[in-house]
């Protein structure tokens, strides 16, 4: 069994224009010290599956069906007093944004300490203890000075540190990480990935990693599901993605990194994506796919198995290694 | 922190220095003449010229501001036209009553105005939202003397559980005294209320929606510590400042008050004096509640310091 199993997770959400289907039948599971990456262009779904597990999306207009299951239980039907037990503990998210996802009324000491007298039910002052040590376990220098200090006295990547510090305070099962590098000069990305790396190896916390830079995907994570329009659309360890790409959109994904551009030029995917208010029955890729034939636009092709631990959406599945 | 409190008071004396010229000449240049007040109708011009002599009002005017600063400086009011009696025992004597009014009045509209506008906003697009939103117009609207009077018909005439006006000071009956500040400090409180209410709604809903806010419910927080610490927290700032504001309108709101309820108040104690062209009451008066503002503009300026680290460290670090 998995650690976390999400199974035909579909979420919506009710707006003005009608319900807005964000996420389609996706099914995934993660195993113990796993970092698994969800990747895809802004709006795809990805930031949505990930925080549909410790049920952070508004409650009052989200709609949701499916199954997510960490260590068997089952979370999306849990009263909201038991869900409190698991966010923070359990399950613990590092958001994107390290400027405003920090109280800039309270020092960043208060704010680690506070999840800590939460849920390990520790005193104020073992509390600060444990928080000092965090600090300096995410590596911020002077961690005692910096515990009295509020979030506007920090840079961009010492704030990233310090909600990493927050979210793994209670040694978290799973760690959900939306885009925690995108804020951050290049120089320190590869500072924070470096921390997660090393949580995983010494606490076991299984990660996922939502990003649309490949070249993270590439560096930390071990499998990585592509997500196009609410749907995966490939899905394969790291190593056998790269090596192969099924999908065309994958493959569209890897020519528009900057590494693979030709003549100074970066291949960009041509089209728009579909809105998400309508789904007819066809591959939503079609418009934009320089594969495209007649059956994609007849039918929704499955996700299939392709290879060993590598599935993929397409009808016409390219790069077979 | 010190050095900006000291700052401030220095920039005080300024500001009341500034109030006593206003007031000097402002009361000076209304038609009427406090002599001729204070003699009666049927006086001769000799008795008025005496009049006029003994309170020094035959002086040009510099040399009567210079009489005022210097008395005013030590302690000295000067006496009521009216009555005779020194100016800083009236005073003495009216504005704890206005104190104890302006202050339930807070409280009524702190509790009323603050707690609506948190629920409004948590419940933002339900009923009680809706509840909050309307009453809050309503308070904004209606007159204090229109409340004031519907208030004494309903409370005092109709249903008969309080009394209509009048005042009994604390320490003689402290029981009457609040039975008695009910009805007048919700009424100067309504209007206060709905402008908090608002004010309150606006900056929690804002609050609400931060992704700080996200953070503390991704940590398992409670309901109650993410909304009550998290989000109320950075909307305090905003509260505090229209409290300050709203201060002139409290105290203009208690001239009117005072008068509907026939509470002997500093409010009514100003009515009553520019109405008798009371020189050394209005000046003591107006230089008294300019006092109070500074003085609670101050405490505002220090509580947002407090409220507001990012405010406290910039402070600190230019002085």
């Amino acid at each position: 069994m998995s650690l976390l199993e999400i199974t035909d997770l579909s979420v919506g959400f009710d707006t003005e224009d009608g319900l807005v289907q964000a996420v389609r039948d996706i099914s995934l599971t993660l195993d113990e010290g796993e970092i698994l990456a969800l990747c895809g262009e802004s709006g795809c779904g990805k930031s949505v599956t990930a925080m549909s597990v410790p049920r952070l999306l508004p409650p009052d207009t989200t709609r949701l069906s499916g199954s997510v299951k960490l260590d068997g239980r089952e979370l999306t039907t849990l009263p909201e007093a038991e869900m409190r037990q698991v966010r923070g503990k359990s399950v613990s998210v590092v958001f994107q944004e390290p400027m405003t996802s920090l109280n800039p009324s309270f020092t960043v000491g208060y704010q680690i300490a506070e999840v800590l007298r939460r849920h390990e039910k520790l005193s104020r002052r073992d509390a600060d203890r444990r928080a000092t040590e965090l600090l300096e376990l995410v590596g911020i220098p002077a961690a005692a000075r910096r515990m009295k200090e509020y979030p506007h006295q920090l840079s961009g990547g010492m704030r990233q540190r310090v909600m990493i510090a927050i979210a793994v305070a209670c040694q978290p099962r799973v760690l959900i990480a939306d885009e925690p590098t995108t804020a951050l000069d290049v120089t320190i990305q590869a500072g924070v990935l470096d921390v997660f790396r090393d949580l995983r190896d010494r606490l076991g916390t299984a990660i996922i990693l939502i990003t649309h830079d490949l070249g993270v995907v590439a560096d930390i994570a071990d499998r990585a599901v592509v997500m196009y329009a609410g749907r995966a659309v490939e899905q394969a360890t790291v190593a056998e993605l790269f090596a192969a790409p099924r999908h065309p959109y994958t493959l569209g994904l890897m020519n528009a990194l900057p590494s693979a551009a030709v003549d100074g030029r970066l291949a960009e995917i041509p089209g728009m994506v579909p809105s998400p208010l309508s789904d007819p029955d066809e591959c939503a890729f079609h418009d934009r796919c320089p594969r495209v034939q007649t059956d994609c636009r007849m039918s929704r092709p499955p996700l299939v198995r392709q290879g060993e631990e590598h599935l993929a959406a397409c009808f016409h599945p390219g790069g077979q290694s | 922190m010190l050095w900006f409190i000291l700052r401030r008071c220095g920039s005080a004396v300024i500001v009341l220095f500034m109030g006593s010229v206003l007031i000097f000449l402002g009361i000076r240049a209304l038609p009427g003449d406090p002599a001729t007040v204070m003699a009666g109708d049927e006086a001769s011009p000799a008795v008025v010229a005496a009049i006029r002599q003994e309170f020094g009002l035959d002086k040009p005017l510099p040399a009567q501001y210079l009489d005022y600063v210097t008395q005013t400086l030590t302690g000295n009011f000067g006496r009521s036209t009216q009555d005779q009696l020194p100016v800083i025992d009236i005073i003495a004597q009216r504005l704890p009553v206005t104190l104890e009014l302006s202050a339930l009045a807070m409280l009524v509209a702190i509790v009323i105005g603050v707690g609506a506008g948190i629920v409004a906003a948590v419940r933002r697009g339900r009923t009680a939202d809706y509840v909050a939103t309307g009453f809050g117009l309503a308070g904004l609207s209606v007159p204090h003397f229109w409340l004031g009077l519907l208030g004494i018909l309903l409370f005092a005439v109709t249903w008969r559980v309080l009394p209509a006006s009048g005042y009994v000071p604390f320490s003689e009956d402290p029981a009457q005294n609040l039975q008695r500040m009910i009805l007048p400090s919700l009424v100067l409180g309504a209007g206060f209320a709905a402008i908090l209410m608002r004010q309150t709604r606006s900056a929690m809903l804002g609050a609400l929606s931060a992704d700080y806010v996200r953070t503390a419910r991704s940590k398992g927080l409670s309901e109650t510590k993410v909304v009550g610490a998290h989000a109320l927290r950075n909307s305090l700032t905003t509260v505090v400042t229209v409290l300050g504001l709203q201060l002139g309108a409290l105290i203009s709101g208690a001239v009117v008050t005072e008068q509907i309820f026939v509470i002997p108040g500093f409010g009514k104690l100003t009515v009553d004096a520019v109405l008798t062209r009371n020189y050394p009451v209005i000046q003591a008066v107006v230089l008294v509640t300019v006092a109070g503002y500074v003085l609670v503009n101050l405490l505002v300026d220090v509580a947002y310091a407090f409220l507001n680290p990012r405010i406290r460290l910039s402070g600190a670090r230019h002085d």
